[in-house]
This record gives structure tokens, C-alpha cells and sequence, in this order.
């Protein structure tokens, strides 16, 4: 606690650091995701390659992903960018399963329905499709937030800034509180974006919230209504 | 008046669906298209909006091929009604009923107001409006469908089996509802089913498929039942089973109607 309070204005700065790293990736990752998740979940064959691809990339070590970054980008050395790459291959290989496996969730016969309506494909998958592949996509999307939040600390091992520097430098220097610090404010961010994720998906999905009560309550109530002759 | 001349589908995996297709579908009428699963019925109707295209042969809807017209925006002038509502789940009652005007860039808020009207014409409480589909029951849910159906005011209405998976009584109120919404509005009705009773109750023109598209026979139900065009229709329509061939005897002073086996089904009126 001692080692916090005194160094209140190093751990601040480094959150802002660390938000400001991890959120381009989730983001970006979600963007990539959705088009490669629908080719993959569009044909057989892409599906199974797409998919292989992805996860040999997210079993690839973070260091050496970031150490080699410069080479294939031609950044410096220290640039944050590199971290954010290597972040985001991370957050697409992650997500592009969960947009797959939530653009199947989909119900043929409604996409059916929907083209019946008059739907063009661009307006359904718009429409219809994405949205109603939300609960799989934010279940997909809370997961890729919290890795990200964590992996990079690991920025910090080359040298960009995050919170991860407080676990590196405590750990050398030998001060439990510093390394405390660290580990309590990441788990704190990651927190705190799925909140602010789970709060997005009540109110862009409020169609999806499971309230077993209130279903019974309107299951009977239509009942009733039907039996006698109001609904 | 829609027309299917000589219509063959093929599906990619080889099989014919339908095969050399003659109909005239009579304008603001109910014709049915009843058969046993597999002889296309569903195949034809989804010819009409060009949910499927047919192999060969075209489709007339008042003299003007469909081959000739963009899919989409035919679709957004014929009513659609399929078994289980198709429903989309992440819109409410009211933006489902408005779904198909919307499409057509009518302003949301006009569409919403007709869409309130046409749950009183389905005979569904305004207070559903601002429900999820999943909050309704099944026929509630189907009744949403047919709301739905009607929104772009479309001439032609194609029904897909659209009571299939509600219980019997509820699905007796809709067959009532249907009749009594046909007869108001003069759509153009093409419904399916593999249910002959409903094919009698529903249909002006009832049409009999066998396999392959192949029709059995078309009529009005009196028709088919006076005069049965072979014995694959009299089986299908229940008369070689004795229950279509009825005959009167009086108990204690009053006509009552048994079938072939003795088994009251109803009392003549005087």
C-alpha cells in the first residue's frame, strides 16, 4: 500500500497506457473478424482452413511475435504498434471462431424468412444476420477482451509501455507491492471492459435477455387471452 | 392470376422436384396445393416469389413472366406466411408487422401505424405491439406472420404450411380467420398443406399433387369429392376409407349423419 501511495501518478499514467493498447486490438480484432467469420462459416472448405490457420497463429509465443513485428512491418524496434499487431493477429485468430460459430447460430428458416420479405443479401446480413449473431459474437468478444487486457503486459518485456512494467519492475526490485499493483489494476481494467461490454450487449440485444419469469408469466397470460377468445 | 407453363425443377443434387408444371391459379381466390411430403408443393409456391427459379418453363404472374422481374422487389409485393411465423426474433411485434413496408422506404412511423392496424385485422391485442415474438404464444406468433403477410397491401398471399405447428384448436381459429380475412380483402391465396380437410376447408380450387409435381386432379372441393379422378385421390381424400361416404339415419326423430362405419359425425338441419 506504501509503494502505491507514492507512486500513485506512475500507476495512473501506465493504466492510461495500458487501455490506450489494448483497445485498438479488441476493436480492430472484431472489424477483422466478422468477414473473415463469414467466409469461414460461408463454405466447407474455408471453414476448416480458416480456421486452422488462426489458431496455429494464436499458439505462436507473444516475445517473439512482438520481437519479430519490425521485421515484417519495418517499424522501430520500441514502437507501440508493434504490440498492436501482434495484439490484434491474437484478437482476430480469437474471435473469427466465435463470428463463425455465431453466423451459424443463425436460424436457417428465418435468414429464409427474411429473403421471403424481400431482404436483399446485403440488407439481410446487415439486418438479420449480425444482429441476431450478437449473443455468440459478444460471448466471443468478452473473451478476446480479457486476453488482450492481459497479454499485453507482455508489451512491456519490449520495452512498450503497460502495466506489465510494474510486474517486471517489482519482480526485479523486489517490491510485492509494485507487482501487486499490477496484477490487482490489470485484473481491474479487464473488469471494467467486460462490464462495459456486457452493458452494450443489453442495450443492443434487448431482445435476447433470458428472463424465465417473465416469459412463463407471458405464456400463461396468452393462454388465458386465447381461451377466452381475446387473443 | 398467377400461371405455371410446363415449370420443371431440378435440384442441383439431381433430384426433379416438379416436373412439366400446368396450372391457372385464379385470381382472389384460395387455391390449395395439398400433398404428402415430397411431391413439391413448397417448391412451387417459392417459384412464385422466385425464392427458387425454375429449371425450365416460366411462371406468369397477370401475363408478365417473373423471369423478367428483379427477385427482391417481387418479393416485396407478395405476401409471405411460413410455418413457425419465421418471425425475426431481435425486432418487436410491430417492427416485424412493418418489416416489408419499411423495406419498401415507407417512413417508420406511417409503418408503424398501419403495422397497429393490421394486428386489429388479425384480430391480435394492440398491447403485443411492443412484445418480442418469443413473448407470444404460437398462434399469436402466426398471427404476427399473417399481419406481416398483409403489411405491403400485396395482391397474392402464399401460405407455407402456415398452421402446421400450432394445436388443433388453435389452428381451427386460424383456418376461420384466414377464410374470413380472404373473403374481406380478395387476396390472391396460395396456400400449402398436406392436410386434405384444410385443402377442402381453405381452398376454392383445391389442387392434388402426387410426386414429382404431378397433379392428381384439381377442383373445387365438391368436385374432387363427387367425382374422384382415381383411386390415388380417392384414398387421399379418405373416400375409399368410408369416412367421405356418409349416409342419414334417424334416431329418435332427428337425421344424424354417420360415415361408412356407423360413426355419427354431425345432425342434419331441416
Amino acid at each position: 500500500m506504501k509503494w502505491l501511495s507514492s507512486n500513485w501518478d506512475l500507476v495512473w499514467q501506465l493504466v492510461f497506457a495500458h487501455v490506450a493498447l489494448s483497445v485498438p486490438p479488441i476493436v480492430i480484432g472484431f472489424v477483422i473478424a466478422i468477414p473473415l467469420g463469414w467466409v469461414a462459416n460461408r463454405y466447407r472448405v474455408s471453414r476448416g482452413i480458416i480456421l486452422l490457420v488462426l489458431g496455429l497463429l494464436y499458439t505462436i509465443p507473444s516475445i517473439p511475435l512482438f520481437i519479430f513485428m519490425p521485421l515484417f512491418l519495418g517499424t522501430p524496434l520500441l514502437s507501440p504498434v508493434n504490440v498492436t499487431v501482434a495484439l490484434t493477429i491474437y484478437a482476430v485468430a480469437l474471435m473469427v471462431r466465435s463470428a463463425a460459430d455465431g453466423l451459424r447460430s443463425v436460424d436457417p428458416d428465418i435468414l429464409q424468412a427474411a429473403s421471403a420479405m424481400g431482404y436483399s443479401g446485403w440488407q439481410r446480413f446487415w439486418r438479420v444476420e449480425l444482429p441476431l449473431a450478437g449473443p455468440v459474437l459478444l460471448a466471443g468478444l468478452r473473451v478476446v477482451s480479457a486476453s488482450t487486457v492481459s497479454l499485453a503486459t507482455i508489451g512491456s518485456v519490449v520495452g512498450v509501455s503497460s502495466l506489465g512494467y510494474l510486474f517486471i519492475n517489482g519482480f526485479q526490485r523486489n517490491i510485492p507491492g509494485e507487482v501487486i499493483t499490477g496484477i490487482v489494476a490489470t485484473l481491474v481494467i479487464a473488469v471494467v471492459f467486460d462490464l462495459l461490454l456486457v452493458l452494450v450487449g443489453r442495450l443492443l440485444l434487448p431482445w435476447s435477455r433470458r428472463d424465465s419469469r417473465v416469459r412463463a408469466r407471458d405464456v400463461a397470460r396468452s393462454r388465458t387471452a386465447v381461451l377466452t377468445g381475446a387473443g | 392470376m398467377i400461371e405455371f407453363r410446363s415449370v420443371t425443377k431440378q435440384f442441383p443434387d439431381g433430384t426433379v422436384a416438379v416436373e412439366g408444371f400446368d396450372l391457372v391459379i385464379p385470381p382472389r381466390k384460395t387455391t390449395v396445393l395439398v400433398g404428402s411430403s415430397g411431391c413439391g408443393k413448397t417448391t412451387l409456391l417459392r417459384m412464385i416469389n422466385r425464392m427458387i427459379d425454375p429449371t425450365s418453363g416460366s411462371i406468369l404472374i397477370d401475363g408478365e413472366d417473373t423471369a423478367s422481374l428483379a427477385p427482391v422487389k417481387l418479393r416485396r409485393r407478395i405476401g409471405y406466411v411460413m410455418q413457425n411465423s419465421g418471425l425475426l426474433p431481435h425486432r418487436k411485434v410491430i417492427d416485424n408487422v412493418a418489416t416489408v413496408p419499411v423495406l419498401n422506404g415507407v417512413p417508420k412511423k406511417k409503418a408503424r401505424a398501419h403495422a397497429l392496424e393490421l394486428l386489429d385485422t388479425v384480430g391480435l391485442d394492440r398491447s403485443l405491439a411492443g412484445k418480442y415474438p418469443r413473448q407470444l404464444s404460437g398462434g399469436q406468433q402466426q398471427r404476427v406472420g399473417v399481419a406481416r403477410g398483409l403489411a405491403a397491401d400485396p395482391n397474392i398471399l402464399l401460405m407455407d404450411e402456415p398452421f402446421g405447428a400450432v394445436d388443433p384448436i388453435v389452428r381451427a381459429e386460424l383456418q376461420q380467420e384466414t377464410i374470413r380475412l380472404q373473403a374481406g380483402l380478395g387476396k390472391t391465396v396460395v396456400f400449402v398443406t398436406h392436410d386434405i380437410d384444410e385443402a377442402f376447408l381453405l381452398g376454392h380450387q383445391v389442387v392434388i399433387l402426387q410426386k414429382g409435381g404431378h397433379i392428381a386432379q384439381v377442383g373445387t372441393p365438391a368436385e374432387i369429392l363427387a367425382r374422384p379422378a382415381d383411386d390415388f385421390v380417392a384414398s387421399f381424400v379418405g373416400a375409399d376409407k368410408g369416412k367421405r361416404k356418409l349416409r342419414i339415419e334417424r334416431v329418435d326423430g332427428t337425421d344424424v349423419v354417420v360415415d361408412e362405419n356407423g360413426t355419427p359425425t354431425g345432425v342434419l338441419q331441416p
